[in-house]
């Protein structure tokens, strides 16, 4: 399934809440096409709250999400074209790494979903582990597998929610340059982080939120760690 | 949306058949439940009349609500539930993958319990085979379909365990009901198909009915 497509998404004045809690307030952001967004804030931030109604997982209680010339009632075909590593890793744990990249690669609509699966098992350094079961791969493991998982049918949009979490330098390293490649590929890669010093230099634009609003946002960022120590600060 | 159904239910049956925690929860619950009325009830090789149509189809329910509780809590676990629901096949397929899976689980359960009480409370329930496969069919679908949905809508909520069968009970009576009597006719010498046919043809109205409510209700239901 191809699905439609889109060159930017943008958020217009949306806001989310629960009840009386407010987990998101008029949030408004435009991204292009090749950019990395990054979305920073403390926990409850609203940071998985933004990124759940980017990926028509929650509807906003308030506001306009729009993918291109389409919203959330795109429905099927918009999914088709939207990736999301959550912060729980979306994986079978009693299916291997093969079968579940597999099955989401079927349900994607992916052709030659086995090849793509063993692709991409390659790409995560996993090869050789295709056939254990989920639950035996260290978190590490399982992450690189969910990341591959997210990005199987080649989004254009990803929404990442801590993707760093349980990586070592290298697999953080190799995280880096295949976010750099979607971005080079025309992604849109919208992600949440506590990891400033990994986000450095990698973000087209950063967002700061705290309390669901956003505090400050940035083009280009740099000295991320003292901008947000600003920020939240005030 | 076929493909889309055909692998959610596969991915259930391999992941079942990898751990057995669910046929075999469910097969123990639903033996245990029908050897404890069985020693409750039957007297001198006596089995009260309709008692085993009754047991039967307790038995089916509280398996059903287990069986329904974990297939649920598997997909929470790791938040597969919310993946599911983000693949670009319509939402009803991710509901119908899943209806299959319980279905499949509770038949296998049927298949050893059905004898079982026929063995236990001396019932003919196996004298008209093909009409006991009917009625128990469409009572088991009748069952799943409102099971699934609500176990689906409570996945998120901490009290679950307690709030499946509050909810599903009072809505399944009618299957309860028509199962029963159905069974029960079955299970006499005289077998009035009248009256099997009757209390089959509510069970299959109530399917159709609930089915479309469910894939209606399933797409708003799970967005929030």
């Amino acid at each position: 399934m191809t699905g439609v497509d889109f060159d930017e998404i943008s958020c217009a004045g949306v806001s989310r809440h629960f009840g009386r809690r407010h987990a998101v307030s008029r949030v408004s952001f435009d991204a292009p096409r090749g950019t990395i967004l990054g979305l920073l804030g403390p926990n409850g931030a609203g940071k998985s709250t933004l990124l759940a109604i980017l990926a028509t997982l929650l509807r906003a209680s308030a506001g306009e999400v729009r993918y291109g010339r389409f919203d959330a009632s795109a429905g099927p075909s918009l999914r088709a074209r939207i990736g999301v590593l959550g912060h729980d890793l979306f994986l079978y744990p009693e299916l291997t790494a093969f079968e579940n990249l597999a099955l989401f690669a079927g349900l994607y609509g992916v052709p030659g979903r086995g090849a793509r699966a063993r692709a991409a098992l390659d790409s995560a350094g996993l090869a050789d582990r295709a056939d254990d079961p989920v639950s035996s791969l260290s978190r590490g493991m399982r992450q690189r597998v969910a990341l591959e998982r997210a990005l199987i049918h080649a989004p254009r949009l990803a929404l990442l929610d801590e993707p760093f979490t349980g990586l070592d330098d290298a697999s953080t390293a190799a995280l880096v340059a295949r976010l750099g490649s979607l971005r080079e590929g025309g992604a849109i890669v919208v992600l949440a982080t506590h990891d400033l010093d990994v986000a450095e230099g990698l973000l087209d634009h950063a967002i700061f939120l705290r309390e669901g609003r956003v505090v400050e946002a940035l083009a280009r960022p740099g000295g991320l760690r003292s901008t947000y120590r600003s920020v939240m600060g005030r | 949306m076929l493909r889309a159904i055909w692998l959610i239910l596969r991915k259930d049956l391999t992941v079942e058949f990898r751990s057995r925690e669910i046929a075999t929860t469910t097969v123990f619950f639903a033996v245990s439940c029908v050897l404890a009325f069985a020693f409750a009830l039957v007297r001198e090789g006596q089995a009260p009349e309709d008692g085993a149509a009754g047991i039967l189809w307790i038995a089916i329910m509280f398996a059903g609500n287990l069986a329904l509780g974990r297939t649920f809590e598997r997909e929470r676990q790791a938040e597969t539930l919310r993946a599911l629901m983000l693949v670009p096949a319509p939402r009803p397929a991710v509901y119908l993958g899943k209806l299959a899976g319980i279905v499949l689980l509770l038949a296998a359960t049927e298949v050893l319990l059905v004898p079982l009480v026929a063995l236990l409370f001396q019932a003919g329930l196996l004298a008209r085979p093909f009409w006991l496969v009917g009625v128990v069919a469409a009572g088991t679908i009748g069952f799943a379909t409102v099971g699934t949905l609500f176990a689906a809508m409570l996945v998120r909520a901490r009290s679950r365990d307690v709030l499946l069968p509050v909810l599903l009970y009072p809505v399944t009576v009618p299957v309860i009901i028509a199962g029963v009597r159905a069974t029960a006719a079955l299970a006499q010498p005289d077998v009035d198909l009248g009256i099997v046919q009757f209390w089959l043809a509510l069970l299959v109205a109530f399917d159709v009915v609930f089915l479309t409510l469910a894939l209606w209700t399933f797409e708003p239901v799970m967005t929030e």
